[in-house]
């Protein structure tokens, strides 16, 4: 028994650690990208279109991983957009975990009719399939990176909301929180230092979840070629022309695959991490 | 000849050295009903749980024999052994409400092992269930066995679970406070069913309690239980006239007479706690040099 | 009866939201359809043909009445009816989530039970960290990991459309799988389980993690019960005291979370239908969007909030119809 949970731990650890590890990279590909990337990520050359990665014969030196249909190096696509794909999980996710946390410990706390219209709001929400709601809503507003920031920030402060307003129910309810109403606090005051606090570890790993998610909302907008305008370097974007030429040219699909996965994979392993080590209300 | 049978049973806690049963030996002839007594803790459902194969699995088996009817459990494959405690033995639980399955109909619960186990016809084992049912005094058998754990009472589902133990003839039951869980009306009504079934059935009874009083209503033998180590084995009668243990002596000093019920409780002494501790310390020494 | 009144409320804040988002940001629809050459009066002509040139909320009642018999106006691109375009698709992705849920269940229900068998040991480990890595990585990636695997390195699946195109189709409903079965037509439905099960099995292996955690949870939990360790001393082995006894009161909280979950199966089938060129709703759904269709976006857009809010009733009448406590209580 003891040593079955010991070696879950380890796993545990190792597991944060090594998502952390692929995030910070990331994170440093982006920061220092036109230092790192060997090509201009928007340079074509027609004549150097579909060449392979390194290792396959017919490789173009200089091209690591190989050149898309438009003679554009793959590598340095990868790495600029890591740019869009941090930005967006940076921004989105805060500005999401902002809404959806504030409205969703007003409802669990003050409960009553702010409750009841917060409530009604998520039941509409829920019924949206998110992925046609933030299709739809790019569209409305135009590609871009700031229309992906708002549509995220829209389809997604539910999944904020949902879980905060449980918690702020359960921890509104508990004997503290009573003695420092009693004590002469406001209402406000006593959420924001006496609820808040309490539900900050399950913010602070649904937030990890849900820059996860935002990385992966991108992806898909750009795959269906809503989001940011084509020839920037998006991951999504590499993955949806990849898609189109994958029985030619594997690589430009294979690589920007990788990078989603392991970055997606890393927030939502952090995320699960975080909440084994810290929070028990979610475990 | 004994039908049930423990030899010096050893048990503790998966890789610690924490003995939850010291060398525990009784036997059980047929017919026998042995009271297993020992406040909370003291293993008495340990052993009821050895006999019949459900040890949790973080308790271990460390030392000793359980003979069942001439056999070494010990020596049979998990299946076999399954199979003979399936066919041979039967458990009546402690709480009535948590022991049957909440979505399950009580027919199927009485007859599967009737059938699957023992080989009956369905038709057959449908029979016996009904009849049994009407033995434990349950009025309207058919629609009982049609119905719900949840639309039956606490004291309903207790004579099914009696009913369901006595179902396949069973050599042996482990019955595992069998009462505690019902109020003190129901408890007296059960205790005497199970009592009548014992003598009708001629079934060998392990019955676990910490109630002398009970013990001295429907057992033959018993054996009182500290720490996991049997400190008296008796005979009901020479049992209740004087027992031997100073710590037996100082349990039924503590439980209140059913004929004078006002009597003031008096607790087991320190002293005589500090003595059985002793006891148990002395034990483990011994085994540690073995 | 309450539960009627609150799912229409929510139908209802779901044609409001879409038709506001919508209309209010600029940017006409109309306008694109034109060639570019066209006149102002040209353009007025289709405003009002539409209903464009009323004002938000007189477009909403008239398009809401019409919604109330089963019209949803006429597609801007196709000029055809809405109603008849979005049914036509229907089946395609109904089919398409069904298949996928089945297999999820299938997947997840072995894992949990194959997990409970062999608890506390390496291979229940093993099983979790699966799980978890399926749970962790959306149905978006794993499709395209299955194009990957399936469809290109080891090609042994199609990897778009819902039937190969050159065959003839003899058909008079789009349930293709369906009706391939009933026709006995064995050829089509091989080819059409052949299209439709790497999508569906992208679809669901996000959920069949899901389905053998909690069920593998609940059934841990159920292993501790008295009625089970009764069951234990009648002579049943593990096995049988799992499926017998410990699963169909291990299925209940699974199956609430469940219904949740394939209302996102099926939001996912939008993204997954791209990602393999099926014909269904989804795919639709992009081009309309893309085309700025507006009729048909809210078409397509209420009858997922239809499906979504279907299922949730479906799921508690089902839970109903299983827990005993509730059906006689
Ligand atoms: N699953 C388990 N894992 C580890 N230890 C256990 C487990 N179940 C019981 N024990 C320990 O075994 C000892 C004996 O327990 P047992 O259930 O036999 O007591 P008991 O005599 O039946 O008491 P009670 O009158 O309360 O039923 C106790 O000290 C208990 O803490
Ligand atoms: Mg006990």
């Amino acid at each position: 028994m003891a040593d079955a949970r010991m070696m879950v731990r380890r796993q545990a650890g190792a597991r944060l650690w090594l998502s952390a590890f692929w995030l910070g990279l990331v994170a440093l590909a982006a920061l220092f990208a036109p230092l790192i990337a060997p090509h201009d990520p928007l340079a074509q050359d027609l004549f150097l279109g579909r060449m392979p990665p390194f290792w396959v014969a017919g490789a173009e030196p200089g091209y690591w991983l190989g050149t898309d249909s438009l003679g554009r190096d793959v590598l340095s696509r990868l790495i600029y957009g890591a740019r869009i794909a941090l930005t967006v999980a940076l921004v989105a996710g805060a500005a999401t975990c902002v809404l959806g946390a504030g409205l969703g410990l007003m409802a669990g706390y003050m409960r009553g009719w702010v409750d009841t219209v917060i409530s009604r709001f998520i039941d509409i929400w829920m019924a949206f399939p998110p992925v046609l709601f933030s299709i739809l809503l790019i569209a409305v507003m135009g590609p871009g990176l700031i229309s992906i920031i708002i549509a995220i920030v829209i389809i997604d402060w539910t999944r904020f909301a949902r879980v905060i307003r449980a918690e702020a129910m359960g921890q509104g309810a508990m004997d503290y929180v009573a003695s420092a109403r009693v004590a002469g606090r406001g209402r406000i005051s006593t959420m924001l230092t006496e609820i808040l606090p309490n539900v900050l570890p399950t913010i602070v790993v649904l937030l990890t979840l849900e820059m996860g998610i935002a990385v992966i909302i991108e992806a898909i907008l750009s795959f269906v070629n809503l989001s940011i305008p084509t020839d920037d370097a998006t991951w999504g974007g590499m993955i949806s022309e990849g898609r189109v030429s994958i029985h030619q040219a594997w690589w430009v699909l294979v690589f920007p695959l990788i990078a989603l996965f392991l970055t997606v994979l890393a927030f939502s392993q952090l995320g699960e991490g975080l909440k084994d080590r810290y929070d028990p209300v979610l475990r | 000849m004994n039908y049930l049978e423990l030899k010096g049973l050893s048990a503790r806690i998966m890789r610690q050295n924490h003995p939850l049963l010291r060398s525990v030996s009784l036997a059980l002839a047929p017919g026998e009903v042995r009271g297993l007594v020992g406040e909370s803790g003291a293993g008495k459902s340990m052993i009821g749980k050895a006999v019949l194969g459900i040890l949790p699995k973080a308790v271990e088996l460390t030392g000793g024999e359980i003979w069942l009817d001439g056999q070494d459990l010990q020596r049979l494959s998990a299946r076999d052994r399954r199979h003979r405690i399936g066919q041979s033995c039967a458990l009546i639980p402690q709480d009535p409400l948590t022991a049957l399955n909440p979505s399950r109909r009580i027919a199927p619960q009485i007859t599967d092992r009737l059938v699957d186990i023992l080989g009956w016809e369905r038709a057959r084992a449908v029979t016996r269930a009904e009849e049994l049912l009407h033995e434990v005094r349950i009025e309207d058998p058919a629609r009982v066995m049609r119905a719900y754990p949840h639309e039956l009472s606490g004291g309903m589902r207790q004579r099914i679970l009696i009913a369901s133990a006595f179902a396949a003839e069973p050599k042996l039951i482990v019955a595992d406070e069998p009462t505690t869980a019902l109020d003190v009306t129901v408890q007296k009504q059960i205790l005497k069913l199970i009592k009548d079934m014992q003598a009708r059935h001629g079934t060998a009874i392990l019955f676990v309690t910490h109630d002398l009083g009970v013990v001295s209503k429907v057992c033959n033998r018993l054996s009182v239980l500290y720490g996991g180590m049997v400190v008296e084995d008796n005979d009901i009668d020479s049992f209740f006239a004087g027992p031997r243990h100073p710590y037996s002596r100082a349990l039924l000093a503590a439980t209140p007479k059913y004929t004078d019920p006002g009597a003031s409780l008096t607790p087991v002494p320190d002293s005589v706690i500090a003595g059985v501790r002793g006891e148990i310390e002395a034990f483990d020494q011994r085994q540690a040099h073995v | 009866m309450g539960r009627l009144l609150t799912t229409l409320i929510t139908l209802l804040g779901v044609a409001v939201v879409v038709f506001v988002v919508i209309r209010v940001v600029p940017g006409n629809p109309i306008a694109m359809m034109l060639p570019p050459g066209a006149t102002e009066a040209d353009i007025a002509r289709l405003n009002a043909l539409y209903g464009f040139d009323k004002s938000i909320p007189q477009q909403f009642f008239i398009w809401l009445g019409g919604v109330v018999q089963g019209d949803f106006g006429t597609s801007i691109t196709a000029r055809q009816p809405v109603t008849g375009m979005v049914l036509g698709r229907l089946p395609a992705t109904l089919e398409l989530s069904v298949m996928a849920l089945v297999m999820a269940c299938v997947m997840g229900g072995a894992m949990a039970l194959w997990g409970t068998r062999r608890r506390e040991t390496k291979t229940e480990a093993a099983i979790d960290v699966a799980n978890g890595m399926a749970l962790s990585v959306p149905d978006f990636l794993w499709g395209l990991l299955l194009i990957l695997g399936f469809g290109v390195l080891w090609p042994v699946f199609h990897i778009s459309g819902r039937v190969t195109p050159s065959l003839e189709l003899p058909f008079t409903t789009n349930f293709y799988l369906f009706e391939s079965l009933i026709r006995l037509r064995f050829d089509l439905w091989a080819d059409i389980v052949s299209h439709m099960f790497l999508p569906a099995l992208a679809l669901a292996i996000p959920l069949s993690a899901i389905i053998g955690q909690l069920l593998k949870q609940s059934l841990k939990e159920t292993m501790h019960l008295d009625y089970v360790t009764l069951a234990r001393t009648r002579g049943y082995g593990e096995t049988h005291v799992i499926l017998r006894e410990a699963l169909r009161n291990a299925i209940l909280p699974t199956l609430t979370l469940v219904g949740v979950q394939f209302t996102f199966l099926i939001g996912g089938t939008v993204i997954i239908e791209r990602l393999f060129s099926y014909e269904g709703l989804g795919n639709m759904a992009i081009e309309a969007v893309t085309n700025r269709d507006l009729p048909l976006i809210q078409g397509i857009v209420i009858l997922f909030a239809l499906i979504f809010t279907g299922v949730n009733l479906v799921v508690d009448l089902l839970y109903a119809v299983l827990n005993p406590r509730l059906r006689h209580g």
